[in-house]
């Protein structure tokens, strides 16, 4: 019941790769710029780890490839001993997931309603949300800040922080387009048999929208766990902090000072970058699949 | 719920819609829309019409009404017209490169070739990382006892990079163009994945070469993708805010890497410049709006 879209791709993908095709010349190029461009893409990542793993790693090109032995894991010691990292981890992980609860509990609603239920505003609302898609988010800086932290008082707080993320827009979206493949029908008999709405969300469009759920999270994730800007503007307190703030802060004021402070920089840099990439690497055959089948295509 | 029993046929039905019960499970959303996106948007036009500066909950103070002259002012500004030039220096920079390097990786993995899944998967992490661990690493990279410089020894720019005046914005551009290229080669990819195979098929009976059937054929098909992927990029070039920051030390060295929503930071936040921030705000909106209908216009207009 997965999107079409993404079965059919997936199946596709898999007879082509069964024949073992020639090898011929316009093969080796592509297969040339792919292995170009992953080292491009890949080695800042190494040595980002092999920094944070040595102490006073040479800046020539040896240092790139140390002598395991002298790996060490000192960084993340300094680095904690500057910025609390279990504490920071907690305060991303609690911003992160309020949004996240927020997005599945009130997107779903409304991508739900938006697909499969017809009453009159509906495309208002619609049109709403594809205008934040693509409205800058400068644009909102200022006067949330003036609601948020002088209005509401809400700065130093988790639910300032959550709030102007609070529901995503492209996981409303996909919520919608997933709803929308599902026939009609489906929905019709239970509605006969006298099950209210909710039931039939809860018993039935959920269970079926698991793909889509989880490509939503997963695009909702990266926004907050990496999101910088906003809680940098309303966080002072530095048990408040989320990591990329905090290792921003360390950043900014350390850099200057420190002899060598990109070893504790990485060792930061490592431990806010390990959530992501694990996520995104554990789902992103599901990820990539059915957030541009439906993202795309519209 | 009366009105749902009376809503499923009739005039009740005529007037709100079959499902009224979507009221129901829309209105949550549409809170958060009026007060998160709605409300803010006319508060940012609001304030950016007066002399608008931060009080305490429920301070009575006086802000005076300016018409325009917030706007007049940034206009006029040096340091706000250098980062409107360095926000166009970054997408000369970025939106090119991006559209060359993306659909050209796209295109390598769309052919049938192994590894697929792992070139894919190692060119979208840069994009869920977040840009404050990259930067990490950018620093250390392009500081001026860094691997580059100490590879590029005799010919390293002096100053070194993020504190030369001339480099400072190129680094930027690249390591944001980097950063985000991963999306976009997945936008190329699922847009070439919709081209009729048959078009190359009676290209190539018609006798069209590897590049001609690229040009002709695929950078046609995939203008919808490069729309979007204009569009998104300038976007990201308007809202730079993290690499001034962090990756220049405040947009340095000389304002050479001041952007606008860093100017807004700075006169917004820091100074309480509210109105004026709000000012940049909206002429930077209206700059992202107009750019990306022009693109749409030209890109699309076949």
């Amino acid at each position: 019941m997965a999107s079409s879209v993404a079965t059919e791709r997936a199946s596709s993908e898999v007879s082509r790769r069964e024949p073992a095709a020639p090898i011929s010349l316009g093969r080796v190029a592509g297969l040339a710029v792919l292995t170009l461009g992953a080292v491009v893409f890949l080695f800042p990542f190494y040595y980002m780890v092999v920094g944070a793993l040595q102490r006073e790693p040479k800046t020539d090109i040896s240092g790139a490839f140390p002598n395991p032995a002298n790996l060490t894991l000192a960084n993340f010691a300094d680095i904690n001993a500057q910025v609390d990292l279990v504490r920071t981890l907690i305060n991303s992980g609690i911003f992160t997931g309020g949004v996240l609860l927020a997005t599945f509990v009130i997107g779903m609603l409304a991508g739900y309603a938006l697909a499969q239920l017809d009453f009159r505003g509906r495309n208002v609302v619609f049109n709403a949300m594809l205008l934040i898609l693509v409205l800058p988010f400068q644009l909102f800086m200022i006067p949330l800040y003036v609601l948020i932290v002088r209005t509401y008082g809400l700065a130093d707080n988790y639910l300032g922080m959550i709030l102007p993320f609070a529901v995503n827009a492209t996981a409303v979206f996909i919520f919608r387009q997933f709803f929308l493949q599902l026939p009609r029908e489906l929905f019709e008999s239970a509605r006969i048999d006298g099950a209210s709405e909710f039931m039939i969300l809860r018993r039935i469009a959920i269970p079926l929208a698991r793909p889509a759920i989880i490509t939503a999270l997963i695009v909702t994730f990266i926004g907050p766990w990496n999101e910088f800007l906003w809680p940098f503007l309303i966080t002072k307190q530095h048990d408040l902090q989320p990591l990329a703030v905090a290792l921003a802060n360390y950043i900014s004021t350390v850099a200057a000072r420190a002899a060598n402070p990109f070893g504790s920089i990485l060792a930061g840099a490592v431990v806010l970058a390990i959530p992501a990439v694990i996520v995104f690497v554990v789902f992103q055959r599901q990820f990539i699949e059915s957030n541009l089948g439906s993202g795309v295509k519209g | 719920m009366a009105v749902a029993a009376a809503g499923r046929g009739g005039r009740m039905r005529r007037l709100i819609g079959r499902d009224p019960i979507g009221y129901a499970f829309i209105a949550p959303y549409v809170v958060f829309l009026a007060a998160l996106f709605a409300y803010p948007l006319l508060l940012a036009l609001y304030i950016s019409f007066f002399d608008y500066f931060f009080a305490a909950p429920g301070a009575e103070v006086e802000r005076p009404f300016v018409g325009l002259r917030n706007y007049a002012q940034i206009l006029g500004d040096p340091v706000f017209q250098r980062a409107i030039l360095n926000v166009v220096e970054f997408i000369i920079i970025n939106v090119p490169l991006t559209v060359v390097l993306s659909l050209v990786l796209a295109s390598a993995l769309n052919a049938k070739l192994p590894f697929r899944a792992f070139f894919r998967t190692s060119y979208y992490i840069p994009y869920v990382t977040a840009s404050v661990a990259v930067i990490g690493v950018w620093l250390w990279l392009f500081s001026g006892t860094g691997l580059l410089n100490s590879l590029l020894s005799p010919i390293a720019p002096k100053p070194s990079w993020l504190v030369n005046e001339f480099w400072a914005m190129p680094v930027i551009a690249l390591t944001v163009t980097w950063k985000q290229l991963g999306f976009y080669v997945l936008i190329y990819l699922a847009a070439l994945q919709n081209i009729p195979k048959e078009l190359y098929e009676a290209a190539e009976v018609d006798g069209a070469g590897v590049v001609r059937r690229f040009l002709a054929i695929t950078v046609a098909e995939v203008r919808p993708a490069t729309t979007l992927v204009v569009i998104l990029a300038t976007i990201v070039g308007a809202n730079l805010f993290t690499e001034p920051y962090l990756l220049t030390g405040g947009g340095g060295p000389n304002g050479a890497s001041m952007s606008p929503v860093l100017l807004m930071y700075r006169q917004g936040i820091e100074q309480g410049h509210a109105g004026y921030a709000a000012a940049i705000g909206a002429v930077l909106a209206i700059g992202v709006m107009v750019i990306s209908a022009i693109n749409r216009f030209v890109l699309e207009r076949e």
